[in-house]
């Protein structure tokens, strides 16, 4: 289990912004490589692997965790030298002055900043994103556009860390995901077969799990996530004060969110096994985000499917934490899940 | 001293106004070797002598005092809510820049945190580019509320953890340029000056709390009583979103200011110094405060003749402040050539005062 921590962070410090997920396949393939039959990559880029099962179970399970990250791409070049930029994926913009990021393959440090707070007109409101450039420290217009093209990917510069309880580090959504399939697929064979599918473009509208669903065509999918937990103090005229997740409280189960519904045969499946293998788990607020369940639940004529996430704070930003132990909660769930999984589980009664 | 790994072992180390220890034994090393003597007066400003060569018995050898603030602008712990911890501005933070920044609590002991943003997922779209009040910015420390009551106590004092990075051109960007972009210039000019004598006894100061209002450097000019002061400290430099009047080229050498704050003698030299030396400088005309160590120089004791030198930084009291390298060593170098032009007889003088011999000066 301790590789899931190391997986982690050459997981979560790997570039991988939506459309660009080459860096994440490259730390993933030879993680998995001799523990599987098989690996395909597709015409998006998703990365699909078979791990045959025991032959005790007839069942087609698919796992899906999205190696794509919210981050920034190069979108124009001014004639000082900075980089325009646009958001790719759900990032406000006034996360964005005070950064350092890394530019294209080669990670060029550069750094976004605001106009000195002493010559600024106050104001309580953080600029556009067309507003903010990225400075690499180039000389002018055709060297930035040397430096960094038109569509060059952009992310942020945080590096991982581990602390006692907790670990730092950006794209734990759905990095985090990611190091737990890894985990399964390089753990003893299940009863059924397992396609584990890195995906891509979860960030910009579940693409990549729609196609690997397609091709796969699973009896039920099964969805990994780095999720938000919204559990900061609210300020005082919040109406809704319930957290969406909490960290340390295990493994949130949705019921609900925007993209698709849990079947209650699943749900209840899920639910009783964390019960049974005394695992604690939550249920993440329903309605909230959207996750590759959405994708896959709709493929050919349909399919049966459930996300199991680990809570994660600050998704979406620079930096996300989350509680080792919730990760490997995660972990034993989603294996013990798969191992208790019948045809009738999945059937519709 | 290699410029960017002196700069970065500088800009790394925590320092925020009046929790200054690290950032002054971290210079107390680097200085120890390269002078005559060194010693931290009772506000902690680190004071250190290069002896000069001259000699009159009539009189004591004049002295110049070099200022350069390791403070930097940090946080300070207001309150403890769960888990999560309340903070505040230490010195001029900018609250527009807080929000995903990694940083660390000086508790009981060093504990690594995050500064928290709530994701987009649940926030109203008129909510999400709003620059948030203090009351609703949060440290997390990853710790439990148990763990945290024992760790961390109201004023503990919170600094951003920012490694340096370079860009390119020899360009840097980090924490705190402002104003250890100046403590690397000082330095470098204390090793310069090591091999070359020179007539002034020479005082190198890193002052503290110039961010709370240039305390250090009142009170540090008491101690030193120099005949006159350079100050050095940084300068807005042109960015793309800013170029106004009042911003300088980044790159294109160091500033000498020029008003009420600085002593006409002074601008004159530092000026003639660098055409001498062919160092690049532009003049930074400032109508009042310097808003600088400068300011508090001007009046210690019976009031001493400042100078000022100032390095353009971009995005300043950002954790990304971008200084050019070659910035710095100019800075040094125009700091050097000056203390090695004073001779013996030198003193600051107003153009219409009449000097012993009777000629206009």
């Amino acid at each position: 289990m301790n590789d899931l921590i190391t997986n982690l962070e050459a997981l979560s410090n790997a570039a991988g912004i939506s459309g660009n997920e080459g860096d994440v396949r490259q730390v993933i393939r030879p993680l998995i490589e001799n523990s599987v039959d098989d690996i395909q990559v597709d015409a998006l880029g998703n990365l699909i692997a078979y791990k045959a099962g025991t032959g005790t179970s007839e069942l087609r399970v698919l796992i899906t965790a999205h190696m794509d990250e919210v981050g920034l791409m190069v979108v124009g070049h001014n004639s000082d030298g900075t980089l325009k930029v646009d958001t790719v994926g759900g990032i406000p913009a006034r996360l964005l002055p005070g950064l350092t990021v890394y530019v294209g393959a080669e990670r060029i440090s550069g750094v976004i900043g605001l106009e000195a707070i002493h010559r600024a007109n106050r104001t309580s409101k953080a600029p556009d994103v067309s507003k903010l450039a990225v400075d690499i420290g180039a000389n002018g217009q055709s060297e930035a556009q040397e430096i960094a093209p038109l569509g060059a990917p952009v992310v942020f510069a945080t590096q991982f860390k581990a602390l006692e309880q907790s670990c730092l580090g950006k794209a734990f959504d759905d990095r985090a995901g990611c190091a737990i399939l890894i985990n399964i697929l390089r753990g003893e064979p299940l009863p059924c077969d397992i396609y584990g599918a890195f995906t891509v473009q979860e960030e910009v509208g579940l693409r990549g799990a729609r196609v690997a669903a397609y091709a796969v065509a699973p009896d039920v999918g099964i969805t990994l996530e780095g999720t938000l937990a919204d559990d900061l103090p609210k300020p005082p005229d919040d109406a809704d004060v319930s957290p969406t997740t909490e960290l340390g409280k295990g493994p949130a189960i949705t019921v609900m969110d925007r993209s698709y519904t849990t079947p209650p045969r699943l749900l209840q499946h899920v639910i009783q096994t964390a019960e049974d293998e005394a695992i604690p788990f939550q249920i993440k607020q329903p309605g909230i985000g959207g996750t590759d369940a959405g994708g896959v639940h709709q493929a050919r004529a349909g399919v049966p499917a459930i996300t199991v996430a680990v809570p994660c704070r600050y998704i979406h930003s620079p930096v996300s934490m989350l509680r080792v132990d919730d990760l490997r909660y995660t972990a034993a769930l989603v294996g013990a899940a798969i191992r208790r999984l019948t045809q009738d589980t999945l059937s519709i009664t | 001293l290699e410029t960017y790994d002196l700069l970065k072992s500088l800009s790394e180390t925590p320092g925020p106004a009046g929790y200054e220890d690290a950032i002054r034994q971290v210079t107390m090393a680097l200085w120890q070797p390269l002078v005559d003597d060194l010693r931290a007066d009772a506000m902690g400003n680190l004071i250190a002598i290069q002896r000069g060569t001259a000699s009159d018995d009539d009189a004591p050898r004049p002295a110049v005092m070099g200022a350069a603030h390791m403070d930097e602008i940090g946080l300070i712990v207001t309150g403890i809510e769960r888990e999560f911890l309340r903070i505040q501005s230490l010195g001029g933070m900018d609250r527009r820049v807080l929000l995903g920044l990694e940083v660390c609590v000086h508790g009981r002991q060093e504990l690594p945190g995050i500064i928290g943003s709530r994701p987009p997922h649940v926030l109203a779209r008129s909510e999400r580019d709003i620059v948030l009040p203090w009351h609703e910015i949060f440290v997390d420390v990853g710790l439990s509320p148990h763990e945290v009551e024992e760790q961390v106590r109201i004023g503990d004092h919170v600094t951003i953890s920012q490694p340096l990075h370079q860009l390119k051109h020899k360009q840097a960007a980090g924490k705190a340029m402002d104003n250890r972009a100046s403590l690397a210039a000082l330095t470098l000019a204390l090793e310069a000056l090591r091999h070359r004598s020179h007539a002034w006894d020479f005082y190198a100061v890193a002052t503290v709390q110039e961010e709370l209002g240039v305390k250090g450097a009142i009170t540090s000019a008491y101690g030193v009583n120099p005949d006159l002061a350079i100050a050095l400290d940084v300068t807005f430099a042109k960015q793309h979103n800013d170029s106004d009047p009042g911003v300088f080229d980044l790159g294109k050498g160091p500033t000498i200011g020029l008003g009420p704050n600085l002593h006409p003698w002074v601008v004159t030299r530092l000026k003639e110094v660098a055409g001498a030396e062919e160092i690049p400088t532009e003049l930074e005309p400032l109508p009042g405060s310097s808003g600088t160590d400068a300011w508090g120089i001007q009046v210690a004791r019976e009031g001493i003749p400042c100078g000022l030198i100032s390095i353009p930084v971009r995005y300043m009291h950002q954790p990304v402040e971008v200084v050019a390298l070659k910035d710095i060593e100019r800075t040094s170098r125009l700091l050097t050539a000056f203390i090695t032009s004073l001779e013996l007889g030198d003193r600051p003088r107003w153009g219409d005062e009449v000097n012993n011999t009777g000629e206009k000066a």
